[in-house]
């Protein structure tokens, strides 16, 4: 049983369809990268598969959860799976420490001791123990950006979804959110990713998925798919990220 | 006719008049604050029938003078058999005509926080109660806070109608000194200067506030 598995999926946006039938599995402990130009329909797999989008047919499962429309169903699903967005999404009022604190005692009704031993766990992890009692707009985006990424590690899930997480970073800060990254994938986690960093994919991804128009284009090992892209449009759209 | 001059004990008698003043907009503020926080919430509820509610509540009370709402609930309601006294007419009155702005006031607030909070906390498998609870009212709260103490100001020289229905607050208690002494511009001088001391404040807090708001979006 792969630990995610999406199954013949089709969405669409009132009259424009925008994932045309997308199947594809990720095993546990893997990371698998989603590439593509804009529109091609990768962020919204994304979404669709922690349930922030609906799906119009098709299945999704996901961490030994069904997405479906069911509220209880999916904040089920969402205890299990983490997502960080590329607006990061801090809560602004909440220090650090309170952010990352916040879903693990309200929802998992963990004691404050034990929420606040994760939080300092998971901030030590992305190397910001010392950012404990900050506040969101005290620190840079790439900051922010793994403070997000350590507030869904604290929920402990067993999927973790990123969302163009670097889009939104300078250069020299994109290289720390994606350092967190490499080490989330050595210690084994499970990963689906949506990336513009094609060097990233290709390093750290076992799998890529290049989208095309809504449709799963070319999948497979990520060095030989960016080697050896096997269609025109992979190759062009590899060319394009080098300039 | 015998007139009394403009002395201390009418102006003794006028400052006193203002804690009731202060008693209805604090009834108005409480009542009408309770009242448009659920306002607040049916506006921005996913069934379509509340926020269509109270929609229509916020319409028809914002439509009105609260003129109006005060003659209903005191002249309206006696004939029906229900003499209210001033005091509470003129608490209902108030408390009907704040919550269909502060009920207005705050779901702007609400809608403003940006959607991604939606997002992010539903991500963390909070129930909405939770979002709302712990994301959204915090930060809504913040951003409200300026037109709520603007708009706590209007409420300060509305309650000068409930002296239509002969309730002693300021405004009335002016008119009872000034028919006494018949020397308008001390008295009324009086009362104006009463109602600014108590809304001065206010309106500076309100635009310090909105300064602080700003300075904090800026960056």
């Amino acid at each position: 049983m792969p630990e995610v598995l999406i199954e013949a999926v089709h969405k669409s946006f009132g009259p424009i369809e925008v994932l045309k039938g997308v199947s594809l599995t990720v095993e546990k402990g893997e990371v698998t990268a989603l590439i593509g130009r804009s529109g091609s329909g990768k962020s919204t797999l994304l979404r669709c598969v922690n349930g922030l989008e609906t799906i119009q047919a098709g299945r999704i499962e996901i961490a030994g959860h069904t997405v479906s429309a069911d509220k209880a169903a999916l904040r089920a699903l969402r205890r299990d799976v983490g997502i960080v967005f590329q607006s990061y999404n801090l809560f602004p009022h909440l220090s650090v420490g309170a952010n990352i604190m916040l879903a693990p005692r309200i929802v998992k009704d963990a004691t404050r001791a034990e929420t606040r031993r994760i939080a300092e766990e998971v901030l030590a992890l992305v190397g910001l123990s010392e950012k404990f009692d900050a506040y969101p707009d005290e620190l840079s985006g790439g900051q922010q950006q793994r403070v997000a990424i350590a507030r869904s590690l604290a929920m402990r899930p067993r999927v973790m979804l990123f969302d163009e997480v670097t889009s939104a970073l300078d250069p020299e800060l994109t290289g720390e959110v994606l350092a967190v990254m490499e080490q989330l994938a050595r210690d084994g986690m499970t990963m689906l990713l949506v990336t513009h960093e094609m060097g990233f994919a290709r390093r750290v991804a076992s799998t890529t998925v290049f989208m095309h128009q809504g449709r799963i284009h070319e999948h497979g090992p990520s060095r030989a798919l960016f080697e050896r892209p096997s269609t025109p449009e992979l190759a062009q759209f590899i060319k394009s990220d080098i300039k | 006719m015998i007139f009394r001059t403009f002395g201390w004990s009418e102006v003794w008698f006028i400052v006193q008049s203002a804690q009731w003043t202060l008693l209805l907009t604090a009834m108005g503020l409480v009542g009408g604050g309770i009242a448009g926080f659920f306002l607040a919430l049916a506006r921005v509820s996913p069934a379509a029938w509340l926020r269509v509610a109270a929609g229509t509540y916020i319409q028809i009370v914002q439509g009105i003078p609260v003129l109006m709402i005060l003659f209903l609930s005191f002249y309206g309601l006696g004939l029906a058999g229900f003499q209210l006294p001033p005091i509470v007419a003129a608490g209902i009155s108030m408390t009907i005509y704040v919550s269909g702005y502060f009920g207005e006031i705050w779901r702007g607030s609400i809608q403003a926080v940006p959607k991604p909070q939606w997002e992010g906390s539903a991500s963390l498998a909070m129930t909405r109660a939770q979002q709302f609870r712990y994301v959204i009212l915090p930060q809504a709260l913040r951003l409200s806070l300026p037109s709520t103490v603007g708009f706590a100001v209007q409420v300060v020289k509305n309650t000068s109608i409930a002296s239509l229905i002969g309730f002693v607050e300021l405004a009335r208690a002016g008119q009872l000194i000034n028919n006494a002494t018949f020397q308008p511009f001390r008295v009324f001088m009086v009362v104006a200067a009463l109602y600014f001391a108590i809304c001065y404040p206010l309106s500076r807090w309100s635009h310090r506030l909105e300064r602080r708001l700003h300075a904090r979006s800026a960056h």
